[in-house]
């Protein structure tokens, strides 16, 4: 039997390693949106383990509508990196400062 | 207790594979890592009873994200050296930022429970229990509208992503449907009146001017 605060920690392990991959990753836009994914699944990890632990079932429902969000942002996320690579022939997060003013 | 080792192993993969994905070079392998990642957290999910969300994150995210990603990382020819370039300089950052969300959640985690006993598992349900099912009936129930919400959702991602990447080449020849349909008859035949000829000659009149 495992018990809650193992799920939690390991969850948070997972949060913290993907928010350090922001940092280190701060170029590569693909990595950012991988990160996010990993971020969208520590998140997803906390939801389960309460649903299980406390016996109600809405934290599952709300996991799935998280996937279902992280599925359309990802695609789009992806679509508009693939028009920015086809635009700057780049994805270096640095080379996007035109909207800085 | 094979339970508890199984969890620890597939935390123990868990954990390593989300940071090999942060640190390695190429985004393909990061992306193969981060694939990794989804499978043992399903595992993790089916061994905490979670088994429709532990299906739905393989097929979804391994199924279609992840294949989404890779089709862009090895579609896009991105010079890798010059985006992995200063990493470093962040490195010492992202890690103290990573320790201190590390050292907060644990502390909340073990100093305020909420009134649950976080030291103790959830009871294991019985072998005719079925998780897709509970979840069936509350989803097509209580949550019909939010998930057809989501539907509308997916399908304004479809949408959105389609006409974000769909680009207009030159010299493509295509076929203008409501042009070809919109068409009359005056556009394309044109009536030339002509003065008639022949009927009031006579027939050996070719002759006589070849013969001129």
């Amino acid at each position: 039997m495992i018990p809650l605060n193992w799920l939690l920690i390991v969850s948070s392990v997972l949060f913290a390693i993907s928010v350090a991959g922001m940092f280190i990753n701060r170029k590569n836009l693909i990595l950012l949106l991988m990160c996010v994914e990993l971020l969208l699944l520590a998140v997803n990890f906390n939801f389960v383990a309460f649903s299980r632990y406390l016996g109600d079932i809405n934290g599952q429902i709300f996991v799935f509508f998280v996937l279902t969000v992280a599925a359309a942002e990802s695609a789009i996320g992806l679509a508009i990196l693939v028009v920015l690579f086809r635009e700057r022939r780049s994805i270096n997060v640095e080379d996007l400062s035109t909207l800085k003013g | 207790m094979l339970v508890e080792v199984l969890f620890w192993l597939f935390a123990a993969i868990l954990a390593l594979s989300a940071l090999g994905m942060i640190t390695v070079r190429n985004p393909v392998h990061a992306a193969l890592l981060l694939v990794l990642c989804f499978f043992t957290s399903a595992a993790i999910w089916l061994l905490i009873e979670a088994e429709f969300l532990a299906v739905v994150l393989i097929l979804v995210y391994v199924g279609a994200v992840m294949v989404l990603f890779l089709f862009v990382v090895m579609m896009l020819d991105i010079n890798i050296e010059e985006v992995r370039g200063r990493v470093t300089r962040y490195a010492l950052l992202g890690a103290v930022v990573a320790g201190v969300v590390v050292f907060e959640i644990v502390s909340v985690v073990w100093t305020r429970s909420l009134g649950l006993d976080v030291t103790t598992g959830a009871q294991a349900q019985p072998a005719t229990y079925s998780n897709t099912a509970e979840l069936g009936k509350l989803l097509y129930t209580d949550y019909v509208y939010p998930f057809e919400l989501a539907a509308v959702l997916l399908l304004i991602a479809i949408v959105a992503a389609i006409s974000l990447t769909m680009r207009k080449r030159t010299g493509l020849k295509l076929q203008n449907i409501s042009r070809q349909v919109a068409v009359r008859r005056e556009d394309r035949v044109r009536l030339v009146k002509m003065p008639a000829e022949g009927a009031a000659k006579a027939p050996d009149a070719p002759a006589t001017e070849k013969g001129a």
